[in-house]
């Protein structure tokens, strides 16, 4: 019924492409632009939700919500604040970043350019479907297996490294439920996507860069520091950032390792500290309403960090894909 | 040894640079791990992870050393380049492969008939039994519903950005398509509860706000890959459906969408597998059970990776046994979800005329 010839309502009879409106097009048109709408409306709502329950809690919060260790929002007046929380989401993180960047970096350049290359499409494969495997079963593995195990890298760096203070550890036969151990985890959850998008963004590297080098006889590593790096730089940061994103985020691994408590230590070895999203499933069951509303104001920090970091992630592609015409 | 035909003259430049022999890698390597393990043997270092680790820097050590002798700095520090990037890859290789080999390992005694068909109900946390048919029965509701609700929008949206979007809303949908992304799952499960104190000022414990949770998080990723696939859609398609007559609406509807549909199935079918893992949200929305509960609308339900929270909570052996068996179908579920979309990329891969 739709391709029946429209009413003549037009003015101008002379036009070919008449601006008709059907119905169908009409209705069509709304959906999509109501689903987007839609979307717009459940972030705003979404955002003035958190913000209102969190203001509520934070006004009534009688420490500083910034500066304070403990998380009691249950006692008399409720105290609770952020530190502690901050700092060993930060911790772990950083942690992950120094271990998983350089290795999925490497692991990204094997992939591309020094596996044989029968190898290199299966490995990146199996890192695409290992970037699926759920976080509670990194959590899991985390705790039931590479806890045991990092017991010996423990002691050896306590017994090595103790004098930088930062691997000392107070109690050398506590287990290993560190903000040390926690980043390591990390870092190898993190690590498949790092891999994967950095692996993307060397592979839209210009062969005629990399030839061009090899012609004037550079060595393999020379081609990669002097074509590919350069090229794929901002690439693998943002990269590196998504992988921020996700490391900052994470629940269940850190909630299933961490022994949490509400001491901020520089000493990383030392099974305290904790995470915000942590201490949000680990506080949330014995929270009462307001307690509750305390949790949804420290996962609006947590929310406003890792949107900073993304944001950041985002410029850089979006400055990349501007000067970067080469690729085509 | 080319150099050597030219020895009559050792003064004279040779042609081509002197050169390592092929087996010199393995045979540095060999001599490596010989010397490593006479260190550790002899300083009676226990940890066979410290052997390993001298042996890597005694091999990188020595083919720096031997090839800067021979081949010059340039080609020794290739030499390092390769041996850290292969060291990289292996490290990397370690933990992921344990982490598959003892999830199979620990799960596949647990996982059989009697596991997958019955709940927790009346079952001792510390008893080894029970099963995890009632947090099967939670996951595939959640996600269903999820699927329900985020699929159909965002593919809206993502026709609305393609065929549609230009100007100030457009620019508007897209960065917040991009906000959306970056949510920590834990937050958007923090959302959605702060919508239930507000709109019913009470918490819910039921699998549609979880569902709800898992559709925020899900709508991003098939907006994202939903649009990726429609602007593969060559424009002549278009073009010549709108010549023809055709209302804009039919052809995306028609034309449109039937060409890019391989890619589409994919796209949801990774976003399912991405939110069938997710346990933060459920953990504050659906608060689990051990019972089965049929209905999502009401009452607290279970899923499979807040089961696997819970039974490592309870910390005991049995439940560490029923969380790897948990663990492992989940596992499966997922890589199966991932295997069969990549399938069907691979046979419905749009035919795009570039």
């Amino acid at each position: 019924m739709t391709t029946t010839a429209p009413p003549p309502t037009t003015p101008e009879p002379h036009r070919v492409a008449r601006t008709v409106s059907r119905p169908g097009d009409r209705i069509f048109a709304g959906m999509a632009r109501g689903s987007g709408i839609l979307l717009l409306i459940v972030m705003a709502a979404i955002a003035l939700f958190l913000t209102v329950r969190a203001v509520s809690a934070i006004s009534k919060d009688h420490g500083n919500f910034l500066t304070t260790f403990e998380w009691t929002p249950s006692l008399n007046p409720p105290v609770f604040g952020i530190a502690v929380l901050a700092y060993g989401t930060v911790v772990s993180s950083v942690i992950a970043m120094a271990i998983a960047v350089p290795i999925a970096i490497g692991i990204a350049l094997f992939i591309t350019h020094y596996a044989p290359r029968r190898l290199g499409g299966p490995i990146a494969y199996v890192i695409d479907l290992l970037a699926a495997v759920p976080s509670i079963v990194y959590g899991l593995w985390g705790a039931l297996f590479l806890v045991p195990h990092l017991r010996g890298v423990n002691l050896w760096l306590d017994d090595y490294f103790g004098w930088t203070y930062i691997f000392h550890k107070q109690d050398p036969n506590s287990a290993a439920r560190s903000l040390f151990t926690v980043g390591i985890l990390l870092a190898i959850m993190i690590l498949p996507i790092i891999t994967n998008v950095s692996r993307e963004v060397i592979n839209q590297v210009p062969k005629m860069h990399e030839e061009a080098a090899l012609a004037l006889g550079a060595t393999r590593w020379e081609v990669i520091r002097l074509s590919v790096l350069p090229f794929a730089r901002s690439g693998i940061i943002s990269a590196s950032m998504l992988g921020l994103g996700r490391a900052l985020g994470e629940t269940m691994a850190v909630a299933t390792v961490l022994s949490a408590s509400p001491v901020l230590s520089a000493r990383i070895l030392d099974p305290v500290g904790g995470t915000f999203s942590q201490n949000i499933v680990a506080k949330f069951g014995e929270a009462d309403d307001f307690g509750r509303d305390a949790l949804i104001a420290s996962g609006l920090v947590l929310f406003l960090i890792t949107l900073l970091v993304n944001g950041a992630a985002r410029m850089i592609i979006q400055r990349r894909k501007e000067y970067s015409g080469a690729n085509a | 040894m080319d150099a050597k035909q030219a020895s009559g003259r050792p003064a004279s430049p040779r042609l081509a640079s002197r050169h390592l022999p092929r087996w010199s890698p393995p045979a540095i390597a060999a001599g490596a791990i010989v010397a490593a393990v006479a260190i550790g043997a002899g300083a009676g270092l226990s940890s066979h992870i410290q052997w390993g680790l001298i042996a890597l820097a005694l091999f990188v050590a020595g083919s720096y050393a031997i090839t800067a002798r021979v081949e010059g700095r340039r080609q020794a520090r290739n030499r390092v380049a390769t041996s850290l990037v292969w060291s990289s890859f292996i490290l990397a290789v370690i933990p992921l492969y344990s982490l598959v080999e003892t999830t199979i390992s620990k799960g596949a005694g647990i996982v059989d008939g009697t596991f997958l068909s019955h709940s927790m109900n009346n079952v001792l946390t510390i008893q080894p039994g029970g099963g995890v048919y009632h947090a099967i029965i939670g996951t595939l509701e959640q996600v269903g519903i999820a699927t329900v609700i985020a699929a159909p929008l965002g593919m809206l949206t993502a026709i609305y950005l393609v065929e549609y979007g230009k100007g100030r809303l457009a620019k508007w949908v897209t960065f917040f398509v991009d906000v959306m992304t970056g949510i920590p799952s834990i937050v958007a499960g923090l959302f959605i509860l702060s919508v239930w104190f507000v709109a019913f000022n009470k918490a819910p414990a039921s699998g549609f706000a979880g569902s709800l949770a898992l559709a925020l998080l899900m709508m991003p990723v098939v907006v994202r890959s939903t649009e990726e696939m429609l602007k593969l859609v060559p424009n002549e398609l278009r073009e010549a459906s709108l010549a023809l007559g055709v209302p804009k609406w039919r052809t995306t509807v028609k034309v449109v969408l039937p060409t890019a549909v391989g890619g589409i199935t994919t796209g949801i079918m990774l976003a399912i597998a991405r939110i069938a893992g997710e346990s933060a949200p459920i953990a504050l929305l659906v608060f689990g059970s051990a019972a089965i509960n049929t209905n999502p609308f009401k009452d607290p339900q279970s899923s499979l990776p807040y089961y696997i929270f819970e039974q490592y909570n309870n910390g005991n052996q049995p439940s560490y046994d029923r969380a790897w068996g948990a663990a492992l179908v989940l596992i499966a579920f997922v890589m199966i979800l991932n295997l069969i979309a990549r399938l069907i990329s691979r046979w419905k891969a749009p035919k795009a005329g570039r």
